[in-house]
């Protein structure tokens, strides 16, 4: 199979690698896939809780070259979002932007799964940080972490 | 001087040797007449070429050269033996007996069989990919007319113990097939040794051209018969009619010939070569698994896992490499490979491996160079799983629950 230059480019220079700490109640983990499925990403935001704007986001995937091009795309893109912006990202324009075969589409669907996750993930810990009285939580995150 | 891409996946098909070409190149000009003309001489050298060739193929088997029949390839080979079979003893029973990893040629034919009111027996394979001969015994019924099994597996490499299922089905009179693509000219193998009945070969597994294969058929103690598949002239003794392939024959004698003369020091030089790839992978690299028994595997094998690395990513990265994986993401089924999940390898592990195919022309500087590009890439790819992270932490990654 023929890869796109742009998932060359992603596999062989993959931005944002790396982790954030997961304890961290301004972070938000999201781990999705499974290991006999061949695909698991792991996606992490950190959002400014004053402004809501995502300031990092780092991945680690387990996965093809497309897999692993997608979440390095999709932490680029999420950098300066804001939440609402970044639940507007779409599989498909992750799919458009690295010219996907039809095979290949489920990775970008996974990223998009994943950073809905990691969203998720951090909303969860800021509500339960406000409903301990804390205004920020550092319990959370075992469960993506974990999971 | 390394000479790139390097090819290392002879198991998928293996370059012509330059012998087998040269031995072949007259007979596509000057001697370029049909076998079946029997009224002239670009007939008759023709038909003398097929003989010859015929006879070299024999050789190599422990066969005599009547008992050859041409085909296009080891699949045609396989639906011959099989559907003949099947249709020639349809009389004695409808049973037939072959393993969940055979080679699709195998299992594809079997099933279109069963649509027609034949019952299969899928023997189960170890943790090491042979069958368990009391399973085979057991297998057998009355109704049974014919065993198939593989004399050495397509991923894994794994020799079945092919004398010793022979001297079953012998014993118990049910016609012995065996697909021997990856074994013949590999490690040794004699038809009357094995008790084989049946055996599907292919030239270019062996360093001859492609689109040229073979069927072994046993023409006494006992004599076997298959029914045609492909109805014509008469051709192969009514087995397989068409117009013979006279340089594809040509090229498979010349490349069995050299098979036989060579195959002794040849195993010897590649099994060195297999096995100082292993060593140098298991040297650099942890969490490494060998699918299937190491010791019953022909020398040229090799199918490993690299835990926490997609094999799909894993082709990517070392793309100056030509092997090929058992992952999902490289098969049009996206499902990983059913022969290692018939090993009881994980589906994680499935999808982790990458299978070495050496052959003649590998050499010790490609394996070096392999082991050290596989070992950055594995490395690299690892720094970038989530998996390697969380197995390094200590959590069993059997027992997280995954959102799929």
């Amino acid at each position: 199979m023929a890869y796109s230059d742009k998932v060359l480019d992603h596999y062989n220079a993959p931005r944002n690698v790396g982790a954030l700490p997961k304890d961290d109640a301004t972070v938000g983990t999201g781990l999705v896939g499974a290991p006999e499925c061949g695909d698991v990403m792991k996606l992490q935001v950190k959002v400014n809780p004053a402004t809501g704007v995502i300031d990092d986001a780092k991945f680690k995937t387990f996965g093809c070259g497309s897999a692993i091009a997608s979440s390095s795309l999709a932490t680029e893109w999420l950098k300066g979002k804001t939440l609402e912006q970044a639940l507007e990202i779409k599989n498909s324009a992750i799919a458009e932007e690295l010219s996907l075969p039809p095979v290949k589409i489920h990775c970008s669907v996974l990223a998009e799964d994943a950073i809905k996750a990691a969203i998720e993930d951090y909303k969860r810990k800021q509500a339960e940080g406000n409903a301990n009285g804390k205004g920020t939580a550092a319990a959370a995150g075992e469960k993506a972490a974990t999971a | 001087m390394l000479k790139f891409p390097i090819y290392m996946d002879n198991h998928a098909t293996t370059p012509v040797d330059p012998r087998v070409l040269e031995a072949m190149l007259p007979f596509f000009t000057e001697r370029f007449g049909n076998a079946a003309s029997r009224n002239h001489a670009f007939g008759w050298q023709a038909e003398e070429a097929v003989e010859t060739g015929r006879k070299q193929i024999a050789d190599l088997i422990g066969a005599s050269a009547k008992e050859i029949v041409i085909t296009s390839g080891a699949t045609e080979s396989d639906n011959l033996a099989i559907k003949g079979v099947a249709e020639m003893y349809r009389e004695k029973g409808n049973h037939i007996i072959t393993v969940v990893t055979e080679h699709k040629a195998v299992l594809d034919t079997c099933k279109r069989l069963e649509k027609h009111g034949f019952e299969v027996t899928y023997l189960r394979v170890r943790r090491d990919g042979l069958i368990d001969l009391d399973d085979l015994k057991r297998a057998i019924t009355d109704k049974t007319i014919l065993v198939t099994v593989m004399m050495v597996n397509n991923e894994v490499g794994v020799i079945q113990p092919i004398a010793e299922i022979g001297r079953i089905a012998r014993d118990r009179g049910v016609v012995f097939h065996t697909d021997a693509v990856q074994g013949a000219g590999k490690i040794p193998f004699d038809v009357n040794g094995f008790n084989v009945d049946l055996a599907s070969l292919s030239a270019h597994k062996m360093y001859g051209p492609k689109g040229v294969g073979a069927l072994y058929v046993r023409r006494k103690n006992p004599r076997v018969l298959v029914a045609p598949i492909i109805d014509g002239g008469g051709h192969e003794r009514g087995m397989r009619s068409g117009t013979l392939n006279v340089p594809g024959i040509v090229g498979f004698g010349k490349a069995a010939e050299i098979c036989r003369q060579e195959m002794a020091v040849e195993s010897v030089r590649i099994r060195a070569l297999r096995d100082r790839l292993n060593a140098g992978l298991h040297a650099n690299l942890d969490e490494i698994h060998v699918n299937g028994s190491l010791e019953h595997r022909v020398p040229n094998n090799l199918n490993v896992s690299f835990a926490y690395v997609e094999g799909e990513s894993l082709l990517m990265g070392i793309s100056d490499v030509a092997v090929s994986s058992g992952s999902a993401c490289t098969s049009a089924s996206l499902e990983p490979s059913y022969v290692l999940k018939a090993l009881g390898t994980g589906d994680d592990l499935a999808h982790s491996s990458i299978r070495f195919g050496l052959g003649r022309f590998n050499t010790e500087e490609e394996v070096d160079h392999v082991v050290r590009r596989v070992t950055e890439v594995v490395t690299r790819l690892r720094e970038m799983s989530p998996l390697y992270d969380l197995a390094k932490e200590g959590v069993d990654l059997k027992k997280v629950e995954w959102q799929k």
